[in-house]
């Protein structure tokens, strides 16, 4: 008997058409491949996402996320239609308007002040992915009051990186994947490079390459590490110092790098009297000056031929001045980081640190590789070789979103540049437009004036006092207070203070407080009840304390129940978008890329994309760049200024298919070139991205290596090469050290001169987080963190029928130690408090952790009402968020003066400095808070789901 | 048809690197979105947006924690869908033939006009791999992406399971176990794969890569850096040597 | 395994159907007229209502005809089979005395023997589930048929048979739970083995897949706290047993009859529902089964 079985048909069509754009999902920004059928209708509809496997970031491969795409897109927390407040605020009741009306409102309110006191505009963006657009738009606005995410996100790990080395992990930079033998990573749950790492991590598994995972928590790449460090939290810099001190004082160090590509060999001024004591000396015509081993006397550092000398000294007018490197070696050879010193700090074993240490040391030095490939070097030094240290290094929050993260993170960056593992084969490599240095950069600008374009871009790098954001009478001239005595360099601004300064009319009083894609009254706030407060609060005439709030999202989040007019957004599918250049690109470290995003399917709603919608508004103000000499409106919308728009003459948002002239016709060039009306088209039909890669003798030693230079600026990252050599002495750092100790006019007030001579040293230290300083470690003897899960972005994957299945919920999780301490048992509810507040939520044991350590999912919680989730949603019965726990100012000590609860220097938002308590109590059967419901303008989602758009 | 076949010509099956995985549910969310458009009813999900959300998924990720006697507790993560075992207690249970085993290659299917929904099949497999549709009421299982890996409609490279193709770590292999020069043959072979609950009987295709050795010199005492100097003067003379050698 | 409420229906009625039906096949009591026509609507009632109670289980109860096909390899296929032929064998017996007062005894006891042959295939249906190590054990079909059997004495009204096989019943139902307890710790499955990470050390849940729950913890992972199970078999062995040999005791016993069946009735539906709840599915080591539970 033939054995019978159904015939099935396994040929089946997969769709109609294939439209390659970018996911939106985060902000790896992958590239997707999506299968549209039409419908009974004849409807063009979204039928299955995938990954494209040309796309340089992805490969193929998608998340959790963005193979969930579908369930976004077509979410029922869509917003529909531009709306107005009929409630109080916080209520979530709306009325729907025309975009007419909705512009004229937002024009009613904002031309006023643009005409008399544009800073009364605060326009604050979130993981903004057209940051070169909205900036741009909010300078010709002519408001200092604009910044995004970054402040209260990473700005420590890309402000460490980039004054240290001229580049960060923070989508920057990535290891070198294929190359590395042994790969450390500090403090991630997830990152922005979510598929990068994951494909990277598999790399690193299939050749048995080892990895370290440094963290308190033990889940996701932690869990694949074969080795795992589970620190306590806040401690990473002593720990990575303590692996300085150890490969110093074995002599492990790269000391051809170290000379060549830093400022290792840089004269530091030792003067005590100068009023640049601790400033790198430099010769006459303003070059860092090291001693010429050849010679013995002072030279340029790049002087065509020179040897720096690590061990150079100069004695002039009876002072010794020697190098950053003997200065490194003073500090670190201290037993101050020792492994038997710090290892109870740090909570490992010290002869685990000095394992690890040998590790390093091994790995760099006796598994060197060496590849073929000459290449030459800014001081015109031919090099047969590239010479492989195949140690990387990776870290994100965990280390950068602590008060002392700037710190540890340019402590990891000196033990990876001591290691000579920056930018050669196995070790951290940049992405374009990275290497660049800080000095590159623009510096912050806040000069207002009525009517007109604000002085310069508002963010960026400040060198010492004199680029402080300040006004005449010495008070900060942002509402964030970003580049201040108090956060002197706050490169991405500092969202996170935007609320509460505004609401205490501190520096100054705002009018309208416009903000897109932020939640900022939930998960991205710190302290989010009193937040929730600030944003709803009445003044003694009744008028709203913040008069007028803006927002642009595209689903009914809970930050759309506090505002007043609602630009609602399109999906990710239904937009243009540039993934640019002059912002944040898609590139790798072989190659320059970005990408676009277009509308594959056309919104079923009365919804636009929030970029076009600027370009609509800044036109009604006449904002100068949005219309044309007769005011008409000068771009239609957003694909139409990232065609035809120029930075600089030459540099578009676009760097492909640009037009050029070659032997009088014009062609199609990439890199520089004018407009080109087909460019999007072209991008289209590439599959949304346009690659260009690095030529092979460029690949490596970036900063210094004249083929990439000259490749960088042929394609336009910059207009002249500029290399630089890598900041190991910090000096922006030490010249606000020097304003602190008196030097100079523009002066600290002097409540902060202790603490900026303490924390704001040249080369990397450790202090302990700022709140062990103002709260008791012993009533609060307990850290609490959160981690990203890998399925769910923040608060949007909770609208995903299908994500939300995963993480409907949070459990706070407990170390063994304390979950037999207190007696917990499965089902359990404890209460958390911290000096600020108190959550009761449900907890859960977890063995693979760190025994000081709670922790929890982050952004799980949700309020009831959003994200035309069901009332008894479990994310609003269960869930919960950590951030009532935490304060945006740390409690008041002896001065009275409540500081930040941010990086003295960069002013990131301290998010893992918390310290808590934790006690059983009897299950309430409901997480508290228990916020009240927001009224849902969208409605409720569906009971059922059953997605299929063929047959 | 309920009866086995004797034997198939192929095996086709998973290989899942447990040392590898990172817990990312990747492979849940695209087996979902591929197989909700394509074979049988779409997986659905009930109380989608309410307080007790149930869906069909044809593979979940769990995650163990691992106590060593000595040394810190271990996180794995672990995939698991339908393992296409070869005497698959679900197909003989099965009443109407709904659920069969394929003769060409060992794949595990569900024939959902024939499926009364009587939850039979799910019951005797051993390791949870069939859900029932909530609102279609028929069985679901993983299809080992039987309508992807011979489709003539997608590119060559693609004709692998969605799963497979979308890992972002490269924890999913797919191939033909049944031959052992395949490169998955090859990798259990090399990395030791295993069978899940191999005292059921069942003879599960798809095979486990277990997690690497972790965390293995911890507590011994390794070769420490040999130190060239204990004081910073001490390692100036040093630097000044090491430097003439350069 | 999820307690649903028409299994344990099916699986009661259809039972003290079947039984009432052997005993009637075999002539006890040997019933005449309208009273044998009571009898054997009791019966058909008892053993088509547990069927039709069983489809209600299905997704799809309009199919149910296909699942008659695959009665070489599936126990719920043969049980359909062997419910009908049952059925008809006993629906001729029945006739012909109802009908003609005809008795035709072979044919009794040839239906007799199919209605064991049928409780036994259902019990077989559990029986051959391996997963579920509580049923996969000669005692669950042994149990299936010794209830069908005091059942239908009880419901015949044959009182010293009832009362000896109520007791063996009740008796074996206590030797089977004990034995049952131990019966998935001695499978050998283990979160260790359903993992194979037990080389590594003890294996426990850290999170499940989905924070909620799925068909397949509704289904297969349903939890009920010893005590609570204690305490049920206790109510179980009294209402099902005890009680009706106490009163077939009685020297009044035939006003108290019908007690003694909705006693024992009453019983088995606990005994059913354990026989459910307290099967724990080889499922259950994936979503935390501690080994302690
Ligand atoms: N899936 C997903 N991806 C995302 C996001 C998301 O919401 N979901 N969000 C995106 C955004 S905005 C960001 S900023 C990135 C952030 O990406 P990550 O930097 O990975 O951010 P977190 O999830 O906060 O992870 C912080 C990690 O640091 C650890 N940690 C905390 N304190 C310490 C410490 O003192 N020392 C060490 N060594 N470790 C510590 C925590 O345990 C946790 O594992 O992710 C991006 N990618
Ligand atoms: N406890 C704790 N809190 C944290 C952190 C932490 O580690 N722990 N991390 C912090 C960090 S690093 C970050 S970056 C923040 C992130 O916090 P948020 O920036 O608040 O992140 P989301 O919740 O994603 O909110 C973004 C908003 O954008 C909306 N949105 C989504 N897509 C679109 C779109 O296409 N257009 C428009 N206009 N809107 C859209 C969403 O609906 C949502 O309302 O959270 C911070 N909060
Ligand atoms: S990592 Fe995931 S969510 Fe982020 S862009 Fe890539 S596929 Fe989309
Ligand atoms: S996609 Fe790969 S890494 Fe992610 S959960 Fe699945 S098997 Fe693991
Ligand atoms: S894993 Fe389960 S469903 Fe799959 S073949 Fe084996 S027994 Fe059947
Ligand atoms: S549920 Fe469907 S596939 Fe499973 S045994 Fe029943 S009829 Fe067969
Ligand atoms: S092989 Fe296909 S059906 Fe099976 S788990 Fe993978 S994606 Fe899902
Ligand atoms: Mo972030």
């Amino acid at each position: 008997m033939t054995f019978q079985q159904p015939k099935i048909d396994t040929s089946p069509k997969v769709s109609d058409e294939i439209r390659k754009t970018t996911c939106y999902m985060c902000a790896c920004r992958c590239g997707i491949n999506v299968h549209l059928k039409k419908d009974t209708a004849g409807e063009m509809q979204v039928a299955y996402i995938e990954g494209n496997r040309d796309h340089p970031v992805n490969k193929g491969v998608l998340c959790a996320k963005g193979s969930a795409g579908i369930m976004q897109h077509l979410s029922p927390a869509r917003l529909r239609a531009p709306m107005k407040r009929t409630g109080p605020r916080g209520s979530g009741e709306f009325e729907e308007i025309s975009w007419d009306e909705a512009y004229d409102i937002a024009v009613k309110w904002l031309k006023p002040i643009r005409d008399t006191a544009p800073e009364k505009l605060a326009f604050f963006t979130g993981r903004d992915q057209s940051q070169s657009f909205t900036s741009w738009w909010a300078q010709a606005f002519g408001t200092p009051n604009y910044a995004a995410h970054g402040g209260f996100c990473s700005v420590n790990m890309a402000a460490a990186g980039i004054y240290t080395m001229g580049g960060a992990f923070w989508e920057f930079g990535q290891p070198d994947w294929d190359r590395t033998k042994l790969f450390m990573l500090f403090g991630v749950a997830e990152d922005h490079d979510s598929n990068p790492i994951k494909m990277g991590l598999g790399k690193l598994k299939k050749r048995g390459a080892k990895v370290i995972g440094v963290n308190p928590i033990r889940s996701g790449y932690n869990a694949i590490a074969d080795e795992w460090v589970g620190i306590t939290p806040g401690t990473d810099g002593l720990f990575i110092l303590s692996l300085v001190h150890c490969l110093m004082k074995a002599g492990k160090v790269d000391l051809p790098y170290l000379a060549q590509f830093t400022n290792a060999p840089v004269l530091v001024n030792e003067d005590p009297d100068s009023a640049e004591f601790g400033l790198l000396l430099t010769t006459e015509d303003g070059k860092h000056m090291v001693i010429d081993r050849a010679t013995g006397k002072p030279a340029a550092f790049d002087a065509p031929g020179v040897r720096p000398d690590l061990a150079g000294t100069l004695r002039k007018a009876g002072v010794t001045h020697r190098s950053v490197f003997q200065h490194m070696a003073e500090k670190y050879l201290d037993d101050a980081y020792a492994p038997e010193t710090v290892a109870a700090q740090i909570g490992l074993p010290a002869n685990r640190i000095n394992r690890i240490a040998a590790d390093l040391a091994r790995v760099a030095f006796d598994e060197a590789i060496e590849i073929d490939q000459p290449w030459t070097d800014f001081r015109g030094t031919r090099h047969e070789k590239m010479i492989g240290r195949p140690v990387s290094f990776h870290a994100m929050r965990g280390i950068s979103a602590h008060s002392n993260g700037f710190q540890t993170c340019r402590a990891l960056h000196i033990l990876q540049i001591l290691l000579g593992s920056v930018e050669t084969p196995g070790g951290m490599r940049f992405k374009p437009p990275y290497p660049k240095p800080a000095t590159a950069h623009p510096k912050p600008h806040c000069k207002v004036s009525p009517g007109k374009p604000l002085d310069g871009p508002h963010l960026g790098f400040t060198h010492g006092p004199d680029d402080l954001c300040l006004t005449a009478d010495g008070k900060p001239a942002r509402i964030d207070k970003a580049f201040t005595w108090e956060n002197p360099m706050s490169s991405h601004g500092m969202m996170h203070m935007v609320i509460s300064n505004a609401h205490a009319g501190d520096p100054y009083k705002i009018d309208t407080l416009f903000m897109y894609m932020a939640n900022m009254a939930w998960n991205s706030s710190m302290n989010t009840s009193g937040v929730m407060k600030m944003l709803s609060d009445k003044d003694e005439t009744g008028e709203y304390v913040i008069p007028h709030i803006i927002y642009s999202d595209a689903y009914s989040s809970e930050m759309v129940a506090f505002a007043d007019l609602i630009l609602p957004d399109t999906t990710y599918l239904e937009r243009h978008d540039c993934i640019s250049l002059l912002d944040r690109p898609i590139c790798e470290a072989d190659a320059a890329a970005d990408a676009i995003r277009w509308p594959v399917v056309e919104p079923d709603r009365n919804v636009k994309g929030f970029q076009s919608a600027l370009i609509d508004l800044g036109a009604r103000l006449g904002l100068p760049g949005f219309v044309t000499e007769t005011g008409a409106q000068k771009f239609k919308d957003y694909a139409d200024y990232i065609i035809n728009h120029e930075r600089r003459p030459g540099v578009g948002p676009l760097a492909g298919w640009r037009v050029g002239v070659a032997e009088g016709q014009s062609t199609l060039q990439h890199g520089r070139g004018g407009p080109n009306p087909a460019q999007l088209d072209e991008y289209i039909k590439n599959g949304g991205f346009w690659v260009g890669h690095i030529p092979d003798e460029a690949l490596y030693y970036k900063p210094w290596n004249m083929a990439y230079q000259d490749w960088a600026v042929k394609i336009g990252l910059f207009d002249k090469p500029a290399p630089y050599i890598f900041s190991l002495w910090c000096e922006p750092l030490r010249r606000f050290q020097l304003a602190a100790e008196g030097h100079g006019t523009r002066q600290p007030p002097d409540h902060l001169r202790e603490r900026i001579k303490a924390t704001l040293d040249p080369l990397p230290i450790w202090y302990p987080p700022l709140e062990d300083g103002h709260v008791d470690p012993v009533e609060y003897p307990i850290h609490a963190l959160t981690q990203r899960p890998m399925a769910m972005y923040h608060s949007w994957g909770s609208q995903n029928a299908w994500l939300r299945q995963i993480h409907g919920r949070n459990p706070l999780y407990v170390p063994t130690k304390l979950w037999q301490q207190h007696n917990f048992v499965e089902g359990d509810w404890a209460r958390v408090t911290s000096v600020h507040g108190e959550i009761t939520v449900p907890v859960a044991h977890m063995a693979a952790l760190n025994e000081d350590t709670i922790w929890t999912w982050n952004a799980i919680g949700k309020r009831k009402g959003a994200w035309a989730l069901e009332n008894d949603a479990p994310e609003t019965t269960k869930g919960f968020l950590l951030n009532h726990l935490i304060h945006e100012l740390l409690p008041a000590r002896g001065d009275g003066l409540r500081w930040s609860n941010s990086d003295p220097i960069t002013g990131q938002a301290a998010w893992f400095d918390l310290r808590v308590k934790i006690e059983k109590v009897r299950s309430p059967g409901h997480s508290y808070p228990d916020i009240p419901a927001q009224t849902s303008p969208v409605g409720h989602g569906p009971a059922r789901v059953s997605q299929k758009v063929g047959k | 048809m309920t009866e086995l076949p004797a034997s198939t010509m192929k095996k086709l099956g998973l290989v899942i690197d447990l040392d590898t995985c990172v817990g990312c549910h990747a492979c849940v969310t695209s087996c979902k979105g591929w197989n909700t458009e394509n074979y049988g009813a779409a997986l659905s999900d009930k109380d989608a947006y309410g307080a007790d959300p149930v869906g069909s998924f044809l593979n979940r990720i769990h995650s163990f924690e691992i106590q060593p006697e000595t040394g810190p507790a271990q996180t794995v993560h672990f995939p698991k869908s339908c393992l296409h075992c070869e005497d698959a207690p679900c197909v003989t249970v099965c009443p109407t033939g709904a659920s069969y085993k394929r003769v060409e290659d060992g794949i595990v299917l569900v024939n959902e006009t024939d499926c009364i929904g009587c939850g039979l099949c799910a019951w005797a497999c051993p390791y949870g791999a069939r859900e029932m549709d909530p609102v279609e009421q028929v069985m679901k299982k993983c299809t080992l992406c039987v309508d992807r890996i011979y489709n003539e409609n997608l590119p060559e490279e693609d004709r692998q399971p969605a799963c497979v193709r979308t890992c972002p770590a490269g924890a999913r292999h797919f191939g033909d176990l049944g031959d052992p020069d395949s490169d998955v043959s090859r990798l259990v072979a090399e990395r030791g794969g295993f069978d899940l609950m191999p005292e059921q009987g069942t003879k599960p295709v798809n095979k486990y890569l277990p997690p690497r050795p972790k965390d293995e010199q911890i507590d011994v005492l390794a070769p420490f850096l040999e130190p060239v100097a204990a004081t910073p003067s001490g390692f100036l003379g040093w630097l000044d040597k090491a430097l003439e050698k350069l | 395994m999820h307690p649903a409420a028409s299994i344990i229906t099916f699986t009661t009625l259809s039972g003290l159907g079947f039984g009432l039906l052997v005993f009637l096949g075999l002539g006890f009591p040997p019933v005449e007229g309208l009273n044998a026509f009571i009898f054997f609507a009791v019966a058909f009632a008892l053993a088509v209502g547990g069927l039709i109670s069983s489809t209600f289980h299905l997704g799809h109860p309009e199919r149910a005809l296909k699942a008659f096909t695959q009665w070489r390899t599936s126990w719920l296929s043969r049980e359909g089979w062997a419910a009908v032929i049952t059925l008809s064998v006993m629906g001729l017996f029945a006739g012909l005395i109802v009908l003609f007062d005809l008795r035709i005894a072979p044919l009794g006891w040839l239906g007799a023997l199919a209605c064991l042959a049928t409780v036994y295939i259902t019990s077989m249906i559990y029986g051959s589930i391996r997963s579920v190590p509580r049923w996969a054990h000669w005692s669950t079909s042994a149990m299936f048929l010794a209830y069908a059997l005091s059942g239908g004495a009880l419901l015949s009204g044959q009182v010293p048979a009832a009362i000896i096989l109520l007791a063996l019943t009740g008796i074996g139902q206590f030797v089977a739970w004990q034995a049952g307890d131990a019966r998935f710790a001695a499978s050998g499955s283990t979160a260790e083995t359903a993992t194979g990470l037990g080389h590594i050390g003890k294996v426990r849940l850290f999170e499940a897949p989905h924070s909620g729950g799925n068909y397949l913890t509704k289904e297969m992972v349903f939890v009920i706290g010893r005590k609570h199970a204690t305490k049920l078999r206790a109510i179980a062995l009294l209402l099902a047993f005890a009680a009706p040999i106490v009163i077939l005791l009685l020297p009044f016993y035939h006003m108290l009859a019908a007690l003694a069946v909705l006693s024992h009735l009453c019983g088995v539906l606990i005994t059913r529902w354990l026989f459910f709840a307290e099967a724990e599915h080889t499922v259950s080591l994936y979503y935390g089964r501690s080994a302690a539970a």
